[in-house]
């Protein structure tokens, strides 16, 4: 979720690679060092919602310093930033909005849900009319926080957890010769 | 003026009008008939001179909905509140006093958007906050299939 493959290279695609001995070990070279380049360096995007955003920002701050694991600065445009961490509650009239950032985000881009509201509408989950019940039924989420708020070293673990699912990902897929 | 002196003062002038102490401030329930013209004459009263609405809001009762307005005088230092009730629930209706304090007209907007009390006379009665599609939240007999889950 939250990682499209690019269709161009989908299928069959590095044909010349493929042809020669070891051609594919070159292919998961390329892989480690992409997604080395890209899991130490995600840039989030600025939003918050609600009171998460305060812990966000002291995750920013220097006690906590979310630049020493490359979640370097917070970006205040979505067409610059890698990410988006949905600090707080996200209502009916703020989802669009949130569609459309996320949209916005170029590929590849990750989504962090942080905290109650944004995991599933938290203290707003009954008898609620402006409330979404989890941000997850808005854009696609690769990791959830619980807390309320959590704590910055729980957002920092977060980081670690979502670098460790980019670093797993395979970027071309080769085709097995018999 | 004391709240003991705003009762006695306001009681007399206006015999409809119920005027209590409550716990923190002299309270008034005015019929909605003579709603505009006592606010205009709380503020424009040299000796009462609330020239400051500080909230107005609105109450969902079972038989009638209500509108509360929290009054201060900058002068005086005294406070006030005001109650008005609407005839019934289907006819919520009350007369604006945005042009008396022009902070109200987006109170009775907000009120309007979550309680759906119309104001007479509102410049611009549209909904605040929440598009046209949906029925007043606030209100105790609100149901959302979609977007609310009950307990």
């Amino acid at each position: 979720m939250g990682i499209k493959k690019n269709k161009e290279f989908e299928t069959n695609d590095f044909p010349i690679l493929d042809q020669y001995e070891g051609g594919s070990i070159i292919l998961t070279q390329l892989d480690a060092l992409l997604n080395w380049s890209r899991s130490n360096s995600v840039w989030p995007l600025t939003f918050g919602t609600r009171c998460c955003a305060i812990e966000f920002m002291a995750v920013g701050a220097s006690r906590h310093d979310m630049a020493r694991f490359g979640y370097e600065v917070a970006r205040a445009s979505p067409r610059q930033a890698d990410m988006i961490i949905i600090c707080g509650s996200i209502n009916y009239k703020m989802a669009p909005v949130l569609k459309r950032l996320y949209d916005q985000i170029a590929d590849p881009k990750y989504v962090i849900a942080m905290g109650a509201c944004a995991v599933s509408g938290g203290p707003f989950f009954y008898n609620s009319y402006s409330i979404v019940k989890g941000a997850d039924h808005v854009i696609p989420v690769d990791v959830y926080v619980p807390g309320c708020p959590p704590r910055p070293e729980a957002l920092l673990y977060a980081f670690l957890q979502l670098q460790k699912k980019i670093r797993r990902e395979k970027n071309f897929k080769t085709k097995i010769k018999k | 003026m004391t709240n003991e002196q705003l009762i006695e003062h306001l009681s007399k002038a206006y015999p409809d009008a119920v005027a209590t102490q409550g716990s923190q401030y002299p309270e008034i329930t005015v019929p909605r008939e003579i709603l505009h013209t006592f606010m205009q004459n709380l503020k424009s009263d040299s000796n009462l001179a609330f020239d400051y609405l500080v909230c107005e809001s609105g109450v969902d009762y079972p038989a009638f909905l209500q509108v509360v307005y929290h009054l201060e005088s900058t002068t005086f230092r005294h406070f006030l509140v005001v109650k008005s009730n609407t005839e019934n629930r289907e006819t919520a209706v009350l007369d604006t006093v945005c042009d008396i304090w022009p902070t109200a007209e987006f109170h009775e907007r907000e009120i309007y958007d979550l309680l759906g009390i119309t104001f007479n006379h509102h410049p611009d009665m549209r909904r605040f906050f929440l598009d046209d599609t949906w029925g007043y939240p606030l209100r105790k007999d609100f149901t959302d299939d979609i977007h609310v889950v009950e307990r």
